[in-house]
This record gives structure tokens, sequence and C-alpha cells, in this order.
């Protein structure tokens, strides 16, 4: 049995899941408790924000995101990945930086234009 | 002249310019201390922001980018790189900056929206020594997400609200040890998917009801001494836990940063520490409205974009139809279980359909009910699931129930069901 | 080869290099800490006394009334900040008021001007905020406030200007004497001298014994002070006193030259470097300044912090040539009223060396006088004209004090040039308000780097070993989830 605090509303309920049956969620207060325990336990995923280094920007580093949540055990791998990358100015919002970040499917894209 | 000038080019000031505008203002004018549009949004580079407002989560450079964009658009001007230094009552503004050199500008409406800045050590009287190595957890985000550089290696928290929280996972994520999140109140106030996401992920212990009781080290912080706290938040000897890190961050609270409205002689309100304002925003000045963080903290900055369009709405009307006077005027106080109201004060004629009070309950409550009384008279009730003081809570209040209020002062309470 | 080494830039230091610097002397200022004005100079009560309290006959009453009479006119000349207000010993209990007379009874003998016994109804009137047990109070109209860094930093900057030598991370760890010469050792060198000057504060102890025989016993005496915010700095006019009785010393409560509030010291003896701030020691600053003041707010602390004093085990300031070794002349035990009596200290080694026959003639060409720009001191015109002239005053970098991109620069580039954020911030303000440089250390940072040339990694906060960053972002590390 997993402890699990559901984080779609401030509500926090605190969300039983069940490993040995089929990861059955209890103590949501609602159907997207259910969903993100569920996920929680199986495959939980994180959006990965952080920064990059930038050449000719206004500033050193130019923030970035994965446009959709990674698994989060590869966490750590994208932010190894990030450290290899630098920009050049001008970069615009949305950007592509690195496309499938560490195989994970998703892609880096820039928060801002620079 | 100008029709209206924003001090200050953040979220607050940059919805209020849009709102401004499309109101039909076209003199517009922003005032912005940094080299960029976007205020402090500019370097919170996680997400969160926009739920409300968009439906997604936005990072903080994203959520002022669509601002930005919007006035992109328009014909608001923007001085960059300014510092406003002062706003005299009758609307003049006085500001300097390298390019354009010391200026006194005039404008029939001014909006102050000068946001936050954050409680010190001084503040809070840590005892021990002075090293290098304390910052505020604003000034550490500065440091790691502008300029690139992390603060330090091992870091205690103090302070578990959301600007703490968000920097204990990014301070991890670019290397240093945080090792542990201590907080004052036997709560934490950030959101629930901060302590999950921040703490949690990354195994950082959250120590409720402590503080940091003792700084050590010479040049250089070594040792922070923790202990726990009683009822009272006085520290209990013999609990003390010793930390060797080299960085303490300090997540201990906003103060809206209202320099300029004091000496513009606006009436401030002690319990927010910002201006006591009217339904839409106007200060007691006629003329001068603010807005944002400067007028009250705010949690989500959606709700700081409402804030603001309600004054860019007023400002416009201002200068374009100038001030109706008369008419009966509520006072809103704070009553038992609330720390604050904004608006303090509400002109009836003012008021189309309702007015939105946003407030903050000074403790948990569960199961419970928003109750604004006029004397005996209930004359509004709005039930909770839960209220607590790290969300900030909006209540509307119909107009035609505030006109039936037989007194001219309301309070605000909580009352646990 | 010098003929005079000063060991020790604090305010002492600084006033005997600045005196001396108007004669024909190569003089070298050794200052073991990577900035001037490092030890209890930055960390007093910034008071400029009226003379009183030292017992008459002795050189620190003497020193003291002559010394504050010089700090004005230096003040004066060397656009340093200070305020003539006025201080008052208050009596708060009957015990009080015999040893009210007899401060007054002092100050007479001392040759302190203008001084008044005030009635009860007398003392509330001229300070409304006082508390209502007040019984009467002794007034000495000629006290003062000061910045006390910027005393030390003006007197070493014009000496500096004038052809005296500073050499900074140069603590002194050996003295030798041959032939009339002494040898100085630093980090880097030898130093040669005819004469010494301990100059040394809490140090001086240390410094005296490197070659003479012991004489004086130091006793660190550490301090805690409480730095209020801006709104509270009317509460009152002049500088508050409590009358030395059944509390110990009592604790003081003044305005600032930054129209800051100060409340302290404690006296605590401790080890040299002990400068932490203890919650025993606030706790016994807040409560004793209520006493005088009782309706300050304390959630408007702007700072906290602690200096530690030279206090010594004689009764007087040691001021004279070491009896065993000729040329070696101790400016030592100076505690309160040090910061009074420095001007006064520094003219007293003038005094010895004319004694000695050994005084050559005041230098010709002198270049006295300096002027501090203070942007938010200036009138709406004077900002125009400034910032025109010199668009570096236009960029506003501490929001909290007004202070502009012109003066940091002005710091950086000085006579004695800032190195460290405190330095500069001890040099023009920038960080000393409200948000305690939260916002514009960030900014501070990268102007010395780009002024200096340093590396954001190399930059430190005050001392040697504060650096102030960790590392780039972006360098690896691995964050387990």
């Amino acid at each position: 049995m997993k402890e699990i605090i559901c984080t779609c509303c401030p509500k926090g309920c605190r969300l039983q899941v069940d490993e040995m049956q089929d990861y059955r969620v209890t103590g949501n207060g609602c159907p997207n408790g259910a969903v993100y325990g569920r996920q929680e336990a199986t495959n939980p995923v994180r959006i990965v924000t952080s920064t990059v280094r930038i050449r000719g920007g206004l500033h050193p580093r130019c923030p970035v995101k994965t446009e959709q949540a990674v698994p989060k055990k590869q966490v750590p791998a994208v932010m190894k990945a990030l450290e290899k990358v630098e920009l050049q100015a001008p970069v615009s919002r949305g950007q592509v930086v690195l496309q499938d970040i560490c195989g994970t499917g998703v892609n880096l894209i820039t928060t801002r234009s620079m | 002249m100008y029709d209206l000038i924003i001090v200050g080019g953040g979220p607050a000031g940059l919805a209020a310019a849009y709102r401004a505008y499309q109101s039909g203002l076209r003199r517009i004018l922003i005032i912005e201390r940094d080299k960029e549009l976007g205020g402090i949004l500019n370097q919170c580079i996680h997400n969160g922001f926009g739920l409300h407002r968009f439906g997604e989560q936005l990072t903080g450079p994203e959520y002022a980018g669509r601002f930005i964009d919007m006035l992109q658009d328009t014909q608001v001007q923007v001085s960059l790189d300014t510092m406003v230094l002062a706003v005299t009552p009758d609307k003049k503004v006085h500001c300097v900056s390298q390019k354009d050199g010391y200026r006194v500008l005039e404008a029939k409406a001014v909006l102050l929206c000068m946001g936050c800045r954050e409680r010190p050590r001084g503040a809070i009287g840590i005892p021990g020594t002075r090293p290098a190595g304390i910052y505020t957890a604003g000034t550490a985000q500065r440091y790691a997400n502008i300029e690139g550089y992390l603060v330090g290696k091992r870091v205690l928290i103090l302070g578990s609200g959301d600007i703490g929280l968000i920097m204990a996972r990014r301070m991890t994520l670019e290397g240093a040890k945080v090792l542990a999140c201590v907080e004052l109140m036997p709560y934490s106030s950030g959101l629930t998917r901060n302590i999950v996401q921040c703490l949690q992920d990354f195994h950082i212990p959250l120590y409720l009801s402590h503080t940091i009781v003792d700084i050590q080290g010479q040049n250089r912080v070594e040792k922070a001494v923790v202990a726990k706290v009683g009822p009272d938040r006085k520290p209990i000897p013999g609990t003390e836990i010793t930390f060797d890190c080299d960085t303490i961050l300090l997540s201990v609270g906003l103060i809206p940063e209202n320099e300029l409205t004091r000496q513009a002689g606006i009436c401030m309100d002690p319990h927010t520490k910002g201006a006591v304002v009217y339904e839409d925003m106007e200060t007691s000045i006629p003329g001068i409205f603010s807005c944002g963080n400067v007028v009250q903290v705010h949690d989500l900055v959606d709700f700081v974009s409402d804030e603001s369009e309600k004054a860019g709405t007023a400002a416009a009307h201002y200068v374009r139809c100038g001030e109706p006077s008369g008419g009966r005027v509520l006072e809103l106080q704070p009553g038992s279980g609330v720390g604050y109201t904004v608006p303090q004060r509400v002109r009836l004629n003012h008021v189309e359909k309702t007015v939105t009070v946003s407030f903050r309950a000074r403790r948990i409550f569960g199961k419970s009910s928003i109750v604004v009384r006029s004397g005996d008279a209930v004359t509004a009730r709005y039930p909770r699931e839960r209220v607590t003081p790290g969300e900030m809570e909006h209540i509307s209040l119909p107009r035609v129930l505030l006109e039936k209020a037989p007194q001219d002062t309301l309070t605000v309470q909580v009352e646990e069901a | 080869m010098y003929d005079a080494a000063i060991i020790g830039c604090g305010v002492v230091g600084a006033a005997a290099a600045y005196v001396l610097s108007h004669y024909d002397l190569n003089v070298v200022v050794l200052e073991a800490e990577n900035d001037v004005a490092e030890g209890a100079t930055k960390a007093n009560s910034a008071i400029l006394h009226a003379g009183f309290d030292p017992e008459p006959g002795t050189r620190m009453a003497q020193l003291n009334v002559k010394g504050i009479a010089l700090a004005k006119k230096i003040c004066s000349r060397l656009d340093v900040p200070y305020r003539v207000c006025g201080s008052m010993v208050l009596a708060l209990s009957p015990e009080d008021l015999p040893r009210l007379r007899h401060l007054y009874e002092n100050g007479l003998a001392n040759g302190v001007p203008d001084m008044q016994l005030l009635s009860a109804q007398e003392t509330l009137q001229k300070e409304p905020n006082l508390s209502k047990q007040v019984l009467g109070a002794l007034w000495a109209p000629s006290a003062g406030i000061v910045s006390p860094w910027e005393y030390a930093l003006a007197m070493i900057e014009v000496a500096v200007r004038n052809g005296t030598k500073l050499l900074r991370r140069s603590p002194v760890s050996a003295i030798r004497k041959k032939d009339g010469v002494f040898s100085l050792t630093v980090p880097g060198g030898t130093i040669e001298s005819r004469y010494v000057i301990n100059a040394a504060g809490v140090y001086s102890e240390k410094i005296h014994n490197l070659i003479c025989q012991p004489r004086f016993h130091i006793l660190p005496t550490r301090g805690e002070y409480y730095v209020l915010d801006k709104n509270e700095g009317n509460l009152v006019h002049s500088t508050i006193f409590q009358c030395p009785g059944k509390f110990g010393k009592g604790v003081l409560v003044t305005p600032t030259v930054d129209g800051n509030l100060l409340i302290g010291p404690n006296a605590e003896e401790v080890e040299e470097e002990n400068r932490s701030c203890t919650a025993a020691g606030l706790h016994f600053v807040e409560e004793s300044a209520r006493r005088s003041v009782p309706g300050f707010q304390l959630g408007d602390a702007v700072r906290s912090f602690a200096g530690v004093r030279a206090n010594v085990d004689t009764d007087d300031f040691i001021i004279g040539e070491a009896p065993d070794v000729p040329n070696f002349i101790d400016l030592a035990g100076i505690k309160s009223p040090g910061l009074s009596s420095a001007a006064a200290i520094g003219q007293e080694v003038v005094k010895i060396l004319r004694d000695k026959h050994d005084l050559p003639d005041r230098k010709k060409e002198y270049r006295d006088g300096r002027r501090h720009i203070r942007f938010r001191q200036l009138s709406p015109e004077g900002k125009k004209r400034l910032v025109q002239e010199y668009p570096a005053y236009g960029r506003i970098i501490c929001r909290c004090e007004t202070v502009t991109e012109g003066e940091i620069l002005q710091a950086i580039h000085s006579e004695v040039p800032a190195w460290t954020i405190d330095g500069v911030k001890r040099r023009c303000n920038a960080g000393m308000g409200r948000c305690q440089g939260g916002f514009c250390g960030p900014r501070v940072l990268e102007l010395l780097c780009r002024e200096l040339h340093m590396d954001p990694l190399q930059v430190q906060q005050d001392r040697d070993g504060s650096y102030v960053l960790a590392c780039e972002t972006k360098q690896g590390g691995n964050p387990h989830v």
C-alpha cells in the first residue's frame, strides 16, 4: 500500500494506492485523484524546468522546460543533458532546444525569447 | 501629460496597462526599474502559473510573455532601466534613468504596482554571526536563474512557503545538497504540490514547528543550529539540532514595497502593509490606484492579473469620466479569524453588480462559513470545506445585499461549523 | 624605509595617518584585513560623546572633549555625515538623580559646554517619546552622532592622497628592532620604519607584546545592537543614555546619521573574534532600551550586529611611548570614548614626535578636503544636473537607500577602493536599507566584477573567505530523485 498526497487541487487528499490490487486508489475526493494516484504509483512523471547557457543574450541563462512531463527517474539524465547546451541569441519563445530529450519522446523548449 | 503612468512593469502593471488600453486610454507609460518587463516572473522559471486564467500550467516567463505580447500591439510606452523616486499627491512622477536623465512626468492617473521585497534576517533577529552565505530565497533564485550561479552547496532553508520550497528543488537539481526545510509554524503555507515535488521527490526533510536559533561561521556560514518551538513559537531548550551547511536561504515573508505610497501621503492599512483601497483599487488620493502584491501579498499571479485589470479599468474610467462623488461608503473590517480585507472601503455607487473581496484567514479552519455581518445582521454567508492562511480567499458580495446593510461597517469573519 | 608604520586602520589608525600626513613624513599604514575600519570602528554606537563621562584629569577626559571639537571640523571639511544632536542621560529612578549631578560636575571639570540639568517636564518636552517614568535628565547639546566608518575612510583617503601608503591584507606577525630601525614582518615581506604606532584595537596587546614588555591587558568586550527601520528614526531627536546604576551600564537609544534608530550595546567579555549576536544579549538590549523609549517597534528591525571593543585593565587610554622600546608608540585600550577622541589621539602622536624633536615641517602642498556625492540628498534640480553630466548617476542600484551606479563606481575607484560587497556598502550605503542588499546585492557584485575585472566566484561579502557564490549552474551534480 502506497500513501500518496494528491496534487491535482489544493485539497491534497491522502490517497491509498494498493499495488496488490491493480493499483486501486482509495481516499480520493474526486475522479482526478484516482487517475493521479495510479500514475504516481506506477510511472510518476514530472515537468522539468531549468535553464541553459546562452551566448549574446540579455542574460547568461535562458529558461527552458520539457514540453510534457517525463518519467521522474529520468530527471537526473535530463538535467545532465542540459549542461552541454549552449544557445546563441536571439532565440524565440517555444523554440525547440533538444528534441526527444534522453529518449523520452518529449522536446525541451525555451520559455522566453532572448 | 500622460493619461496613465504605471509604476512597475511586473504582472500587475502589465495586466493593468493592457486593460487600460482596451478601455480606451492612449497615452499610457509603464516605468520599470529593470532592463526588461516581467518583474519577478522573469526569475520564476518553474511552472504552475496561469492555471485559473489560461487553463495551462505556464512558467513565470511564459505568463509574463503572454501579456508582453499583447502589449506589443498597443501604443503603450515603456521606460526601462528607470527608477521612480517619488509620486506626488498631484500625480507628478519623479523618475531617473541613464538614458533620459531626471524627469518629472505628469499624468491624469497613476497606478502603483511596485510589488514586494523579501523579509531579511535582520527583521527576525536570528542570533549568531553574520557570515556570507545567508540569502533570501528570491536573491538565490535571481542568482541561479538569471545570472547562472549557485549561492552555495550545502543548504538549509528557513520557511516552507512556496519560494523556499521552489528553491529547495532548484538548488538540488543544480547539484547542491539541501539538508532540510525548517518551518516555524506547525503547518506549511506552501502548496501541497510543492511539498511533494520540491521536498518529497528529493527526500528533503521538513521540520515543522522548528526555527533557526544560531548561525555559526566566521566569514562564510559553517553551521546552523535548529530547535523545536513550543505553541508560543519560542525555542525549547534541549531540542537543538546542528546542521553543517554553507548556505541558509530565508523564505520568511514578503513585504509590500510601499515607500512611494507612503511618501505620497496615501492612507496605509497596517494589516496588509499596503494602501487602503476602494472597491476599484483606487487609493485615498483620487486618481491614484494600486494593485498587485504591493496592495496585498498574493499566492497566485492569476488573481494579481484579475485585480490589476480591475484597477486598469477604474483608472481608465477615472481619466475619461472623472470621479463621481457622493453615495454611501461602506467600511470592511477583518473580524475573527480574518487577517485583513481588500478592499477596505466600498463606494456603493461604484459597484455595478458585485464587489470581490479578498482576504486571508489567520489560521487553518476545517468545514466553516465566511460570514459578512453588518451590526447584528448577516449580510452574506459563504460555505467552505477548508480555509487556510496559505490560500487567499475571495468572496463576491452582491450590491443588492450591500445596500441592505444596516450599518456602514461590515466585518468579514470565518466561523467554524 | 618609512618614518612611521601605523599598525591598524580603524578610526584611530586613520586619524593618526591623517594627522601625520600633514607633515613631511614617509608613513605606511598596515591593515590586517582586506579593508579599513573592519574592527570596532564599524560596529559601535557612532556617538561623539560630549565628554562628561570620563573621570576628570584622565587623558580620556581631555581627549574626548578636544576630539569631538576636532571631529566636527574634520567631518565638515571631509564631507563625513555627522549631526550635533545633543545627548541626554536619563534619571529613571530617584538614585539616578545624584548620579546625574555627579556627571554634570564631571562635565564642568572636563570643559563640556552648555550642559543643563532638566526637570522631568522639561525632559519630556524635549523628547516626548521617552518613558513617562523619567525623573529628569542631564542635557549636553555639544554631543553628536557620526558615521564612524566613513569618518575613518575619509581620513585615510585624504592621507593616501597626500602620500601615505596603505597596505591591506598585511597583518604584522613579528617586530624586531636593530640599530634604531624596526622591522615588521607582513605577508608581503618586511617593512622597515623608525617609529611604530600601535593602533591595533583589540589586538593592541598582542602587537605591543611582539617587541615590548607586557604593560596592559586588553579585555575584548562585545556589545550587541539592533538597527531599526527609518520609520522609527524620529522617535528621539538626540542620543538617549541611561544612568549607570543597579541595572548596569544601561543601553542607549539614538538616531543615526542615516535616519535609523540604533539601540544597544550590552557588555560581555569575549574572545577577540566573537562578534556573534546572542538571543539573551539581544533580549537584554531590547528590554533595557524600553526603559528609556518604550514604544519602538522591533518588528521593524533592519539588522542586529555586535562589535568587540578594546576594553583594558587600566583606568585610562594607553597613549605614549613604550617605556622599554623607544619610538614604539601605543595608542591602545581605546574603548569608549575612542571614536570621539580619535582625532585628538592622532594629534598626540604629533606631540610625541615634537617633544622628541623629531617632527619635520608641515608639507608645503597639502590636498585637503573631500566632496562626496550623495544622489539621494540632492534637490531635483541637482539630481537633474548630475545625471546630465554623468549618466552613471542615472541608474539607481540600491532602491532602499536610493544609491546610484555612479556612487558605487566612486566607491570602487576611490583613493581607498572598495574590493568587497560590504566595502561598497560602507562607502556609499548600498545594501544598508530595509532589504539588506537582497535586491542590489547581485547588481553590486556585477559592478565589482566589471570594474575590477574579477570573476563573480572571487567576490567576497566582507572579510577574506566570505565568498558570495559557490559555483556556476550547469556544472553537474547528481540530484537523487
